[in-house]
């Protein structure tokens, strides 16, 4: 009440409020942007290479490609930082700021993305391999041994057998699974309309639906379902790490193609990366690390057999296409099955 | 007594900062910042295309079915929080027994453990390699179980306090009046503990609505039949349907609100008798 | 009378305990027994790896930045709530609860919406050349919004249990309002307060959904302890996971323990 005192309030109320507000300023000013495994060292005048991936190529990134890369000319010095996580939100994240000079991805729509947003260059497959730094295929992962002797994806109806696929609308590398059996079912001599039926029938035997390709196969590996869709790759980085699982890559099934790109923004040692990515040194090492060389001669058939009838996206009309014709969350062929499903469950 | 020149006790007591405008500035301003803004930026999206295109993103058939799926198990575990919570409340506080310190202490890990932590270990113990041979993952059961799990915490620690706080003595008083037990719980310990019991039955309920990365592992995620909003909303997120998403997130958003609105007058309702 | 009471005391014993038992104490138990199946030297080494101690660092740095803020806050706006004839003051208490109604992953969506390249903040951003979103703050901006509400909701009700009495009669008697807060109030609120904070260090070191979205999952730069857990049950590595989740539930109890002691220290 006495003046004194009042000034004494408002000065203790004063210093509280700077504390906070120097808090907040800290946080704002962006604190830790940069702070640790720096690009800050010697060797940076190379440019660092912000890596933004989606989430199985981790252990070949950071365990065998990245150190390969800095024992050559170009990539001696480099440094990278690494992102990895489920393509879409990668692809996202990426659109939305996040800071990336080479980028990864499972589905080409993630790279026409940051096409669309100007951060990636419109011709980013003008080059001998259109874009696409790895190759795999859709495979049927089973129980080791393969006890339901499965074959194909037809086999998992006619069995019916539970199947572990993720969910078309939150991954996108569900997507080529759907399209895997669409596709071997048209082969097989259904019309586009039965196709659709034999996608619906696969999925009614779908208990489980996860939200990425990597959680799909951490629910299989922990007892889920009898067989699980995946990439051949994953099934291979499942059994490097000790994982008790096998494999079937069926005779019909569709080619999957990895796009990489690198940003309007990046450093010349991005550029640089991703031409040691096509080489012959990066593609012998993506084929140690259970990917499919794009360079066809490089395919060790002993251990990447071609499916006697193998098919890429492109048959369908490319990625653009199928998003929409398929995808579409309201007017896609899969978005109708899938409420088909539900509401004949509902019932 | 009287005193000399004191200030009339006003409705409200002084608050410290120049009556108190600072603390409101500071409350407000922080609150405005930290919660108002982002959520206005959701909302905003979630007209940005118009009202029609709001309710298309919101009745659409999967987002129904989402949302249903996420208030019926939210209700049901809210339901058996109230109850098991403050029983858990009442052994933690009246009862004695060895061990009782780390059982209190470990309540509150549900909120530190990551997520995914939880998914994992329910599914170890509850799915198909169960050591008692329950198996319910993948199934709804499995989606009220996660949710539980991340619930437990809220109406034990909104109830402990109020316990720890009552008077025994009227409690003593009934009891040699002849009053038994369960009388005097539900007429004397009961409507002290009720405005807890609802403070803790709507976090829990809000908490329940939002819920991701429990469920993410556990429930399935099944279109129509175990997926819940949160995933529904990724799944939204993932197809580039942001005003979709944004919008569905409103719904969710406002029937928490609601509901939490709904508690906090319940809880004014039970002070007012008191005084 | 007292062997009613007896079984009725453990009735509800027995039944709470086996519902803890099946809810909570068995999983733990069960992450536990996963944590050390390698031995403990394995735990060791997986808690001491470089990209792990930089995620306890991250962790920690988003508590030590989140909870001060959001326990001064707390207490301010409970006792605005609880004191203050403000008002619109039930606003406030709405807009408080607001983070408990929200999903992850629309706390993730939102501050994109606000922060990121095309957000209402975006293009400002950029050209400060600030890095809100994928960047350090854009994790303690997740992490204060969704631990903020926990002081509050807990001081609230205790400010209102213990009424106004010495209060009055500290102004009665030419107290000044920071007094009156700072000697009266404050001290009767302790509980409520060191509850609140144990909870919003729990809460905010546990966050996982929004913080997935914003960080950027850089290994090693942006990755909190929550994120590097998942990361390492991605990789099959689950003894590093589930010794990481150790680290945050020692944290956690920890700080527990800490207010446990301070009170104790007190009485």
């Amino acid at each position: 009440m006495s003046l004194s005192s009042s000034t004494k309030t408002k000065r203790r109320i004063q210093a509280l409020l700077l504390l906070a507000l120097i808090a907040f300023g800290v946080v704002i000013a962006g604190c830790g942007g940069d702070d640790e495994a720096g690009g800050n060292s010697g060797g940076g005048d190379k440019g660092k290479v912000q890596l933004v991936a989606y989430s199985t190529p981790q252990t070949a990134y950071e365990d065998a490609l990245e150190p390969d890369f800095n024992k050559t000319a170009e990539g001696d010095g480099v440094e990278f930082s690494n992102s990895f996580g489920a393509s879409g939100d990668q692809s996202r994240a990426v659109e939305a700021g996040q800071p990336a000079g080479y980028v990864n991805f499972a589905l080409e729509t993630d790279v026409t993305r940051l096409v669309d947003a100007g951060l990636v260059s419109k011709d980013w497959q003008n080059n001998k391999y259109k874009g696409i730094v790895t190759n795999s295929v859709v495979a049927i992962v089973t129980r080791p041994g393969n006890p339901e002797g499965v074959k194909s994806f037809q086999d998992i109806i006619d069995k019916n057998l539970e199947v572990v696929t993720p969910n078309p609308f939150t991954s996108g590398g569900a997507r080529w699974n759907i399209m895997a059996v669409y596709g071997a079912a048209l082969h097989d001599g259904k019309t586009p309309a039965e196709a659709l039926g034999t996608v619906k029938d696969l999925l009614a035997n779908a208990p489980v639906q996860p939200a990425s390709a990597r959680d799909a196969l951490q629910a299989f590996v922990g007892g889920a379902g009898d067989v699980l869709l995946s990439y051949e790759n994953e099934a291979i980085a499942a059994q490097n790490a000790n994982q008790d699982v096998d494999y079937v890559i069926p005779d019909s099934t569709i080619l999957i193609e990895q796009p990489a790109a690198v940003t309007v923004d990046a450093p010349q040692s991005a550029t640089d990366f991703l031409n040691y990515l096509w080489s012959d040194a990066g593609q012998k090492i993506w084929a140690e690390q259970g990917y499919r060389p794009v360079n066809k001669s490089l395919v060790d058939k002993s251990i990447y057999p071609t499916p006697p009838d193998e098919f890429t996206i492109a048959e369908f009309g490319g990625w653009d296409k199928v998003a929409d014709e398929f995808f579409d969350d309201k007017t896609g062929s899969i978005a109708k099955v899938e409420q088909e499903l539900g509401v004949s469950t509902e019932k | 007594m009287t005193a000399i020149a004191a200030p009339r006790p006003r409705a409200g007591i002084r608050l410290p900062g120049v009556s108190g405008a600072l603390s409101k500035g500071l409350v407000v301003t922080y609150l405005s910042l930290i919660v108002l803004l982002p959520l206005a930026a959701i909302a905003s999206k979630a007209f940005s295309d118009g009202l029609g295109s709001f309710w298309d993103a919101v009745s659409q058939p999967q987002a129904v079915a989402a949302l249903k799926l996420t208030v019926i198990c939210s209700l049901i575990v809210v339901l058996i929080n109230a109850v098991m919570g403050t029983l858990i409340a009442w052994v933690l506080v009246r009862d004695e027994f060895p061990g009782k310190g780390i059982v209190n202490s470990v309540i509150d890990l549900p909120f530190a453990l990551p997520t995914i932590v939880a998914s994992l270990t329910l599914l170890t113990l509850y799915g198909k390699d169960s050591p008692f041979g329950v198996d319910v993952a993948y199934t709804r059961v499995a989606v009220v179980i996660a949710l539980l799990f991340v619930t437990l915490p809220f109406v034990v620690r909104a109830v402990q306090p109020l316990l720890l706080s009552l008077d025994r003595d009227m409690e003593a008083a009934a009891e040699s009046l002849g009053a038994g037990r369960a009388r005097i719980f539900r007429q004397i310990v009961f409507p002290n503990l009720a405005p807890g019991i609802a403070a803790g039955v709507a976090l829990a309920f809000a908490r329940a609505l939002g819920e991701f990365g429990a469920l993410v592992l556990i429930s399935g995620n099944v279109p129509y039949k175990t997926e819940v909003a949160s995933v529904f909303i990724r799944g939204q997120i993932e197809s580039d349907n942001i005003v979709g998403a944004a919008a569905v997130s409103v719904v969710l958003l406002a029937v928490s609100m609601t509901l939490l609105a709904f508690v906090n007058l319940i809880q004014k309702w039970g002070l007012r008798d008191e005084r | 009378m007292s062997g009613e009471r007896g079984l009725t005391r453990y009735g509800l014993r027995f039944v709470a305990l086996f519902y803890l038992a099946a809810l909570l104490l068995l999983p733990i138990g069960v992450a536990l027994v996963k944590t050390f199946d390698d031995g403990i030297g394995e735990v060791i080494d997986q808690i001491t790896e470089p990209d792990a101690i930089h995620a306890l660092k991250m962790s920690l740095l988003t508590v030590i930045i989140a909870v001060p803020l959001n326990t001064i806050f707390g207490i301010a706006a409970a006792h605005v709530i609880v004191r203050s004839d403000m008002r619109f003051k039930w606003l406030i208490g709405a807009v408080i609860d607001m983070p408990f109604a929200v999903s992850p992953v629309v706390i993730g969506l939102s501050l994109i919406l606000v922060y990121g390249t095309g957000g209402w903040f975006g293009a400002d951003l950029a050209a400060q050349g600030i890095q809100v979103i994928f960047s350090t703050p854009g994790i303690v901006i997740a992490v204060i919004f969704v631990s903020l509400p926990f002081v509050a909701r807990e001081v609230i009700p205790v400010m209102q249990e213990i009424g106004t009495d010495q209060e009055t009669a500290a102004e009665t008697l030419g107290a000044s309002a920071w007094q009156t807060f700072y000697k009266i109030t404050l001290p009767a609120i302790r509980w409520g307060v060191t509850y609140g904070i144990v909870l919003t260090t729990a809460r905010a070191l546990g966050e996982f959904g929004a913080v997935t979205v914003v960080s950027g999952n850089i290994s090693g730069e942006t990755q909190t302890l929550p994120l590097y857990v998942s990361k390492q049950f991605e990789t099959f590595n689950s003894v590093g996971a589930y010794s990481a989740s150790l680290v945050l539930a020692i944290l956690a109890l920890g700080t527990l323990l800490f207010m446990n002691l301070l009170r104790r220290r007190e009485d």
